[in-house]
């Protein structure tokens, strides 16, 4: 196990030795400690590998990970997990505003809540949040699965394209084009597959499902010239 | 992008390092506001009858004892003073219009930045960490203190243009953000009466705050309605006499991140401003939610 004292080595050193793991794996574990908010940590990985950071993280931390296994033993700033492509990352605390956002694959795991705009424009990750997320979330998702066991702040999966949205608590309110819909037997095994793959004990049957109604100008065929 | 930072203590355990405990906040959001910054002290209040205020003449070899001495006679009342940099702040044994009259009739070219009974506002051009050293920041003792450290985006980079902005007796705002309704808001507040030094966004919203106050709002119903008549982007931090206010914009657009613990209230833009805060690692740390009042007082 490799340790990382952001107190005494710069967040640029860190990510210089985990980004040197793609090509030359010779630890698997790494612990960072001290990271007093500090901003892009462990950002742009492309190892197998687990990095398990003690305390707050500032902006962008784990942004655009590829196959690490990320966790966060606190609270996380704006921007986390920001255009994952695969892998895993978990926060122990809260997440601030666009967590995922844009990311294309693998797991991001907010246990506490998530602020506004979780999974904005999110390509194809799966979030999985224990707590509840903030407004504008999910706008323009394209692709994956939201899962929020608590509360939807304003105008949840507002000109949604095909995210599935799964939300236990209330919703304040639906965005532009997003229904609630029928939770079928193909749902309830998908998020039952999400809870377990995030270690979360919630029944599936407690949840509701919301999507695209399909409605807007960019699914009605008689636009697709315009593109 | 502006950072902003406050520290309120439930307590008066930390009273005595209450600079030095805000000195590294501050400077820790040079990143975010490296054209000017400053702060607003509460603390060594004046009693009954009494009126502090904080002045500022460009010059530093301006005669702060003279003016004393010719405010004194003019008012024919009592005057304690004290002197930084090119600041001072005066103790009056008078009402705050009386002291302003006589300020604005003898010395017309010397600056209040504050007036009430405990505040005092000190504010420059420059790195926070100059401003914070120039004032002996890490020095000062009190209750609670706001600061601001600004990346002009809207006006230039003025003294008269940095925060804190006073909005009336013992209040003072910080804002993170930029209106875009301010042109049309000032003229709707000249004709009110408000006046204004600059052509400054936050000083608009500090201007409008006064004259809600004015009208009789209390501070939640001031905010209440600058919700509804600021068009832009905000994150508030109010210093009131007893405490502090917090309140972002609808669409959250700013960030904030709040710490509490059983000895403090602290508020930044950035979490890494609070990482030297005793006891910050155990303490509830949380994002204010969009278009919620916050407040913090001691009474």
């Amino acid at each position: 196990m490799m340790t990382v004292d952001l107190a005494a080595q710069s967040v640029r050193d860190l990510n210089k030795a985990l980004h040197e793991c793609k090509d030359n794996l010779t630890e698997k574990e790494w612990v960072v400690t001290n990271p007093k908010g500090n901003h892009n940590i462990a950002v742009g990985l492309d190892a197998d590998i687990s990095v398990d950071i003690h305390g707050h993280a500032g902006y962008f931390c784990a942004g655009m990970n590829k196959t690490a296994n990320i966790t966060v033993h606190g609270n996380a700033g704006q921007g986390v997990a920001e255009n994952m492509m695969s892998g895993v990352v978990r926060i122990k605390g809260d997440a601030s505003q666009a967590a995922g956002a844009t990311a294309h694959g693998g797991l991001l795991v907010i246990e506490g809540n998530a602020g506004a705009r979780c999974g904005i424009s999110m390509k194809g990750v799966d979030i999985v949040v224990k707590g509840s997320i903030g407004h504008m979330s999910c706008f323009m998702g394209q692709s994956g699965s939201l899962v929020v066991c608590g509360d939807a702040g304003e105008a949840l999966g507002d000109s949604l394209y095909e995210v599935h949205i799964y939300v236990k608590g209330t919703v304040k309110s639906l965005g532009a084009d997003c229904i609630e819909k029928e939770m079928r037997s193909e749902h309830v095994a998908e998020l039952k597959g999400l809870l377990e793959k995030a270690g979360v004990d919630e029944n599936p049957l407690d949840f509701k499902r919301y999507g695209s109604a399909r409605q807007l100008y960019t699914f009605k065929v008689d636009n697709a010239s315009a593109y | 992008m502006c950072g902003i930072v406050g520290l309120y203590l439930k307590n008066d355990k930390f009273e005595k390092n209450l600079g030095e405990l805000f000195e590294p906040m501050l400077i820790s959001m040079t990143d975010r506001g490296p054209d000017s910054a400053g702060f607003a002290i509460y603390g060594d209040e004046v009693g009954e009858g009494w009126v502090k205020l904080t002045l500022r003449h460009p010059d530093e070899a301006f005669s702060w004892e003279k003016l004393s001495d010719k405010l004194s006679a003019s008012l024919g009342c009592e005057i304690k003073w004290m002197q930084n940099a090119n600041v001072a702040v005066l103790k009056i044994n008078t009402d705050e219009s009386s002291a302003r009259s006589a300020l604005d009739e003898l010395y017309p070219d010397v600056l209040i930045l504050s007036a009430g009974s405990s505040i005092e506002i000190l504010k420059e051009v420059g790195l926070p960490e100059n401003i914070a050293s120039k004032f002996n920041l890490s020095g000062m003792k009190g209750s609670h203190i706001i600061g601001h450290t600004r990346m002009a985006t809207e006006s230039a980079v003025t003294m008269e243009g940095s925060h804190p902005f006073s909005t009336g007796s013992d209040l003072c705002l910080v804002h993170n953000g930029s209106l875009s309704n301010h042109n049309r808001l000032r003229d709707k507040l000249k004709r009110e009466g408000i006046t204004f030094e600059t052509e400054n966004d936050s000083e608009v919203a500090a201007g409008y705050l006064t004259w809600r106050l004015n009208q009789g709002d209390t501070l939640k119903e001031a905010l209440e309605n600058a919700l509804k008549d600021l068009d832009g982007f905000f994150t508030f931090t109010i210093g009131t006499k007893d405490g502090f206010a917090v309140m972002r914009d609808p669409i959250a657009c700013k960030p904030a991140v709040l710490a509490e613990t059983d000895d403090y209230v602290a508020m930044a833009s950035e979490y890494q401003a609070l990482v030297t805060l005793p006891g910050i690692e155990n303490a509830k740390v949380w994002e204010p939610e969009p278009a919620t009042f916050y407040i913090w007082e001691r009474k």
